[in-house]
């Protein structure tokens, strides 16, 4: 270790690469998903970045876009597929507002990735079993591409989500063709299926996210990790649900929430207790969230 | 450890020689009870009678506003270091300030490195001073009344002369540049030393007992302490502007008229502030005053030491001092551990 509090020390720190300084990036297409939850696909400048730019499923970037600001914005697509940067973007803030009025092929700076993810070199092995509710699918999206990608490192591999009608159903062309594959249990559910004329019809279920556990038979509890994200009200019942099935609070993994300025560990704003959501999370299990009073409200 | 010795006649040569090393910062009056580290005019002009300044030296290192980058000319991000070569001499720290130092190069020095921070800190030479406390001073209760590093060279003040410790290999060659000004030190002063060093040590009148505070911490979460705290409190955010281990900072863009270019500014945040914990689509995590004083206590006291093993206050007693509604931090504490 370079001793401390030195001229050495110093001078060294004052070499590294700045954290604060995004990589000039470019939005390359806008794919609407559903209303004002549209998927953006970026590409670096530099070609050799799009290679070598690594990450975990379940990491953020900070985006900024250029005349507006920044903001953490958490990745959906999987590091298994390199080239393309996916993000599911709710239009929410001054930020998120911005990149959707701005125009294909317009620069962005991209800094990151930042946070834990998704602990993937622990879960090889076990089954895994994926709830989502609602926009709580755009970082598990990319834990489910990761997973079927690396596919035979995996056991049992289950998806629940549940979002309020079709409409709101994220990434739902892509998760409907998944039902045909027989190596993963993919549940979806709706609480009401709207039909209007020339709707695409609803093949999924009707009812709440908790209610595809009973489709689900035969879960090896003690050999699966739950990956969960959504609204609060989501986590009350899943939570609940998970608990009431055994699953040790350690094998629950939440993404969480907070204003996350810097993505570095340093700003301060996105602290709770003496974690820092940007660099000890935004993936916590249930154990950590319990042990972190205010972390999340239910 | 070199320690050699500096006589009061010598003190002003001294002072006008660090120039030579960069451009001196020493601590100026400013008003009947306020002093600032401010550029050395004269050497007449140091407060050596000085006990804080209102502002600490963070101020160096981390700057209250600055632009971090610029954006419009050509498709790059342009990085913008402040100060970047700029040497300076800090002249009259206290033991307090050289341990802020110390916490801050751990916060900016841990996991991802801030380079804004380490390129000023690389440039910036520290001479200690030591000092006698006033009834706000509690450093000795957090460990930070004396220090062994963190300066380059440090000036204990005996009766007609200094001990001079050599903290450093730049410290040292200050030394051996101005060797004409020093002396060797002799038992006496060692004596003299020790006799100031107790009387010291019998002024400090406020204490803080902190051995088990994040465990009562843990138990107290829910006391009213921290309900009467959030009524008391203006969250006006002085205690963290003034605090030397602070550190939040806020990042926002400002734009040129045209919209055409830009630079991303960082500045002074505090936690105390309402809107420190919304998100977008407006949540605030913190809504309650209360919520947000009592995350800067835990701060402090709580997750910080759970983190590095020790607070981040220095007990320096600046947010004592300027708090508008006279909240006293070791008071508040010491309600907390039920020791009124």
């Amino acid at each position: 270790m370079t001793p401390q509090h030195t001229l050495l020390d110093y001078s060294s720190k004052a070499r590294v690469q700045n954290v604060m300084l995004p990589q000039l990036a470019r939005l390359v297409r806008v794919i609407p998903m559903v209303q004002d939850n549209y998927l953006f696909l970026f590409r670096f400048e530099d070609p050799h970045l799009n290679e070598t730019f690594v990450y975990k499923p379940g990491q953020f970037v900070e985006l900024t876009i250029i005349g507006t600001g920044e903001a953490p914005i958490s990745i959906s697509s999987t590091p298994t597929r390199k080239g393309v940067l996916e993000m599911c973007v709710r239009r929410m803030g001054r930020v998120t507002n911005a990149l959707y009025n701005l125009p294909e092929n317009s620069f962005v700076g991209i800094r990151g990735p930042y946070g834990n993810g998704y602990p993937v070199e622990d879960m090889k092995g076990h089954d895994v079993l994926i709830v989502a509710g609602g926009l709580g699918m755009a970082p598990l999206r990319s834990l489910l591409n990761y997973i079927l990608d690396n596919r035979n490192q995996f056991g049992r591999l289950i998806l629940m989500y549940g979002t309020k009608t079709p409409d709101d159903v994220l990434f739902r062309d892509e998760l409907e063709s998944l039902t045909r594959r027989g190596d993963l249990e993919c549940l979806l559910a709706v609480e009401q299926a709207y039909q209007y004329p020339g709707a695409h019809p609803w093949r999924g279920k009707i009812g709440l996210v908790t209610d595809l556990f009973q489709y689900a038979k035969n879960i090896d509890v003690p050999n699966t990790i739950a990956a969960i994200c959504g609204p609060p009200i989501f986590y009350k019942f899943v939570l609940e649900k998970l608990l009431k099935m055994n699953f040790s609070k350690d094998h629950i993994l939440m993404s969480l929430e907070r204003r996350m300025e810097c993505g570095v560990g340093k700003c301060g704003h996105c602290a709770i207790g003496y974690k820092y959501t940007c660099i000890d999370g935004p993936i916590f299990t249930y154990w950590d969230v319990i042990n972190m009073p205010e972390l999340i409200e239910f | 450890m070199k320690i050699l010795k500096l006589p009061k006649a010598n003190f002003q040569k001294f002072l006008l020689s660090l120039k030579n090393y960069g451009e001196v910062h020493i601590p100026k009056k400013k008003s009947e009870e306020s002093y600032v580290f401010a550029p050395m005019e004269d050497p007449s002009e140091v407060a050596l009678e000085y006990l804080r300044t209102i502002i600490p030296p963070k101020k160096y290192f981390f700057k209250p506003k600055e632009s971090i980058f610029h954006y419009g000319d050509g498709n790059h991000f342009n990085e913008h270091i402040e100060d970047i070569d700029k040497k300076i001499v800090l002249f009259g720290l206290h033991p307090c300030d050289i341990h802020g130092l110390k916490i801050l190069d751990i916060v900016f020095g841990t996991g991802y490195i801030d380079k804004y921070y380490f390129a000023r800190r690389r440039n910036v030479l520290i001479i200690g001073l030591s000092c006698m406390p006033d009834e706000r001073c509690f450093c000795r209760s957090m460990g930070t009344d004396a220090t062994e590093d963190g300066f380059d060279l440090f000036l204990s003040e005996l009766k007609n002369s200094y001990l001079v410790t050599v903290g450093s290999s730049q410290g040292d060659d200050i030394t051996n540049d101005l060797k004409d000004l020093l002396g060797e030190i002799t038992k006496k002063d060692t004596n003299e030393y020790l006799k100031i060093r107790n009387e010291r040590k019998k002024r400090f009148k406020l204490q803080l007992d902190i051995s088990d505070l994040p465990y009562i911490l843990e138990l107290q979460r829910e006391s009213e302490v921290w309900d009467d705290l959030g009524k008391k409190c203006l969250c006006c955010g002085s205690c963290s502007m003034v605090c030397p281990t602070c550190s939040c900072f806020n990042v926002y863009d400002n734009l040129s008229l045209d919209t055409k270019k830009g630079e991303r500014i960082r500045q002074w945040d505090s936690c105390l502030f309402k809107d420190y914990a919304v998100v977008a689509g407006g949540h605030n995590f913190r809504a309650n005053r209360a919520d947000r004083v009592r995350n800067r206590y835990y701060h402090k006291q709580h997750g910080f030491v759970t983190q590095f093993g020790k607070p981040s206050c220095t007990g320096c007693g600046r947010c004592i001092q300027y708090c508008p509604t006279q909240i006293h931090v070791v008071e508040v504490f010491n309600k907390i551990r039920g020791e009124e």
